[in-house]
């Protein structure tokens, strides 16, 4: 049974009808990239799955549970964790602080400095600037504090959404090499991406999403090697 | 001196200006209406200060703008600013004499051409006008002139000055209760404004200390931390000790004063929480205070005779009655954000004012009547009891409710409560998904916040005695937020301070009769444009409205932790 299992899902913002029955599946220990270009519901997917948005029609189960039923933020506790577009971190608070966020709905002081010690190892850049306040940091510093504040919820899917979105191509290298490691060490990752390019090189398999439905689907190798894809979204010719 | 380094347009543009207000001011009658109310007795008046400030400001605005150090180039520049100034005046003055300015402005009386020509001839008067606008500018160039330290000693003691002068009457009222001190002040000021003497001796004390300590080295030698304990607990003793004697040394007026303040600093609280700390507009906060007030009435007042309960018996109910307002309120309206929710508990604040005045509820809670002879506060214990009635015993009152709520606040702030309504208050997406319930969270908030205003309003009932539907205008939410923003939104010391300025200066105004609402709007919109995170702003939002005050995030950030 894989991990997450979404069953043609159609969601609506009011009478806009943004995903047309969207489906996919994350195994266990995957990384799984979702591309496609700008408003094809990339985000809205992600919203659904972490139950932020109620889809009309169609299933999430995740671990056997049936998603739907859950409230946004109980979500967290079943071991899903997003890192929201656009680096939402919370400005007014210290990196720390942001971090302690994280690990909200967690009781365990130990497992928490625990996993504090290991997004410190990850990310040393915000050991030094834990009591900075986040909105001064850089773009990609923001970026790294909204991962591994979701990585602090102790997640077993990571849903992130552009991670990579407005920064250096040096950044971009560093963001997916931290995806890569902490895929490595045992969280599963459903990435949403805007730069296919990096986004399939890491995955083992890929979705191809447009105007709210799934055109194509495979493996990431396979989807880079793809004429329509490199033609939309590598931009080969 | 090169023409190259004077600014014509400057000059014209700041004269004309200084005039234009000085005639903006005298048109109001406020010049006219302060022409008998002396800073210094028989030297300069109020009125006369309107006129001359204006003209002192803009020439020193010029200054300030010229670049150039030559001093013939300042005193020109100062200097003509001055005369523009005093001819737009002059020019003024000769309009009115062939115009009826009255029609239009009925302040434009002789009385005021009179004092803009220091009641002499026409001719000469204007003449003396001039000078003396050129004089204030020529002084104004030498000023620019004179080295920092000095500058500031002046400056200083002028500000003192004045000041002092214009609130004599109310230091008056509080100095006549301190036996010797009075003395003092018999000497120091005349039947208007301050004695001539007084006011020199004034000015050379304030302008001394500020020159001593303007030469004194900047750094303070570090105390060692068990010292600093020790000053740290000494100066907690020394405010408790204030505090605690503050109604007997400022006497009966300076007392209501201070517990209307107090009610607003109880109210500001409360409200800080759910503006400040969680970020939800609340613009009906008064419902809740009418509450408060309201619960005690019904229950303690003979009148209506319905339960005659004691204060304190009735105090829990009231309590209990506001907070599940509270969560009445916020049930239906907590999934709306920002403009909907503050248009909706607008509303809310509003039903309960009109419920109160209703005929259908008045045989309970009394109408436009509303409810008389609430009873006081009864403190102590067996034979020793006694009644809370004067505003000076009220005082303590209200002093203990503020620090509990203040106390409460403080550890809220500082709590994971306080932490995930600070999330919510930032994003309320992404909090949710960190898994916080935010329902729930914004509840609480809401419950805290009505739980603090209803504190207020039965002390409010039990201070006045007797409510009224008139007592719970919109406008007091209004003012609660006002006092919130300026302040410093999330700021505890912050309600504090911004309850005193919106509160309390207005009633230290009152020497300013009429105009006390003009002085006090130009101040908060003074205060809005130079300090906008408020006047003790919480640290972390400073942050944000200063960000070209930030290093830039690529320098290494002062921490306090070695790494
Ligand atoms: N709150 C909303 N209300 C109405 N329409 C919305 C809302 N959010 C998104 N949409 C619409 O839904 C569609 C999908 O949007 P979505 O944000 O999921 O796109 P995306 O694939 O994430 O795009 P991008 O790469 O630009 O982030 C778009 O047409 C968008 O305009
Ligand atoms: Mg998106």
């Amino acid at each position: 049974m894989p991990m997450l299992e979404v069953e043609n899902i159609h969601t609506y913002y009011g009478n806009i009808h943004a995903l047309k029955g969207v489906s996919l599946k994350v195994e266990e220990g995957e990384i799984v990239s979702l591309i496609g270009g700008n408003g094809a519901g990339k985000t809205t997917t992600l919203r659904t799955i972490s139950a932020a948005l109620k889809p009309r029609e169609g299933q999430v189960t995740f671990m056997g549970m049936d998603l739907r039923k859950h409230r946004p933020h109980d979500v967290v506790r079943k071991g899903i964790a997003m890192v929201p577009e656009g680096r939402r971190i919370f400005a007014q608070m210290t990196v720390m602080e942001n971090l302690e966020m994280g690990a909200y709905t967690r009781k365990d002081k130990k497992k928490i400095a625990e996993d504090l010690e290991w997004v410190f190892e990850l990310l040393p850049r915000l050991k030094e600037r834990r009591r900075q306040v986040g909105g001064t940091l850089s773009g990609g510093e923001q970026q790294m504090l909204a991962t591994a504040r979701a990585m602090m919820t102790r997640p077993r899917l990571l849903l992130m959404d552009e991670p990579s979105m407005g920064l250096a191509p040096v950044l971009v290298e560093a963001i997916f090499d931290t995806i890569v490691r902490i895929n490595k060490e045992g969280t599963t990752i459903l990435l949403v991406e805007q730069n296919a390019l990096m986004a399939l090189s890491v995955a083992n398999r890929g979705y191809v999403l447009e105007t709210g439905t799934i055109v194509m689907h495979d493996t990431g190798e396979a989807l880079k090697k793809n004429a329509s894809v490199q033609k939309a979204y590598l931009g080969m010719e | 001196m090169s023409t190259k380094d004077f600014d014509w347009k400057l000059v014209l543009r700041s004269g004309l200006l200084g005039g234009a207000i000085a005639i903006l001011l005298s048109l109001i009658g406020i010049v006219t209406g302060f022409n008998e109310t002396y800073i210094i007795y028989k030297v300069i008046t109020f009125g006369e200060l309107l006129v001359l400030g204006p003209i002192l400001a803009f020439s020193f605005a010029a200054l300030r703008r010229t670049s150039s150090s030559d001093s013939g180039v300042r005193f020109t520049t100062g200097a003509l600013a001055g005369l523009t100034s005093g001819l737009v005046l002059l020019a003024f003055v000769g309009i009115g004499q062939v115009i009826n300015l009255r029609a239009v402005f009925v302040n434009a009386s002789p009385d005021l051409y009179a004092m803009l020509s220091y009641n002499q001839s026409l001719p000469i008067g204007m003449l003396l006008r001039l000078l003396v606008s050129g004089l204030v500018g020529l002084i104004v160039a030498g000023f620019t002139l004179l080295p920092t330290r000095l500058k500031q000693a002046l400056g200083q003691g002028l500000i003192y000055v004045i000041l002092i002068g214009l609130m004599g009457r109310l230091i008056g009222t509080v100095m006549t209760n301190w036996g010797f001190v009075s003395l003092l002040f018999e000497w120091m000021f005349a039947s208007s404004g301050m004695s001539f003497l007084g006011a020199i001796v004034l000015f050379l004390l304030v302008g001394g200390l500020a020159y001593w300590r303007a030469g004194r080295p900047k750094v303070k030698p570090r105390l060692e931390p068990k010292k600093q304990q020790t000053v740290r607990w000494a100066t907690l003793a020394g405010v408790g000790l204030v505090l605690i004697f503050l109604p007997n040394i400022l006497g009966l007026w300076f007392s209501e004063i201070l517990d209307n303040v107090g009610l607003f600093i109880l109210m500001g609280l409360g409200l800080n929480i759910v503006v400040g700390f969680a970020g939800l507009l609340d613009l009906g906060y008064v419902a809740f205070y009418a509450i408060g007030a309201y619960t005690i009435g019904v229950l303690t007042s003979p009148e209506l005779g319905f339960f005659n309960l004691t204060f304190w018996q009735a105090f829990p109910f009231a309590l209990i009655v506001a907070l599940i307002a509270g969560v009445l309120l916020g049930l239906p309206i907590l999934k709306m954000r920002g403009d909907y929710l503050a248009i909706v508990t607008l509303g809310f604040g509003e039903i309960i004012r009109l419920l109160a005045l209703s005929d259908w509820l008045k045989p309970w809670l009394g109408g436009t009547q509303g409810i008389q002879r609430i009873e006081r506060p009864v403190i102590g214990l067996g034979n020793f009891t006694i009644e809370l009635i004067s505003q000076q015993q009220l005082y303590y009152l209200i002093l203990a409710g503020i620090i509990l709520v203040a106390f409460i606040a403080f550890r809220l702030r500082d709590s994971r409560l306080g932490r995930t309504w600070m999330a919510l208050r930032e994003d309320e997406d992404v909090a949710v998904a960190m898994g916080i319930n935010h329902v729930a969270t914004k509840l609480t908030a809401f419950a805290m916040g009505a739980l603090f205003s209803g504190i207020g309003g039965t002390i409010f009932a039990a201070k006045i005695g007797s409510i009224y539907p008139s007592s719970f205008q919109f406008l007091v939410s209004i003012n609660i937020l006002s006092l919130i923003i300026v302040g410093g939104i999330g700021s505890i010391p912050g309600v504090f301070v911004g309850a005193l300025a919106l509160m309390g200066l207005p009633e230290l105004l009152r020497e300013f009769a009429e105009y006390r609402y003009l002085f006090y709007g130009a101040a908060l919109v003074a205060m809005m444009l130079y300090k906008p995170e408020g006047l003790w702003p919480e640290a972390r939002l400073k942050l944000e409205l200063h960000e070209d005050e930030i290093p830039p995030p690529g320098d290494p950030v002062p921490s306090t932790e070695g790494s």
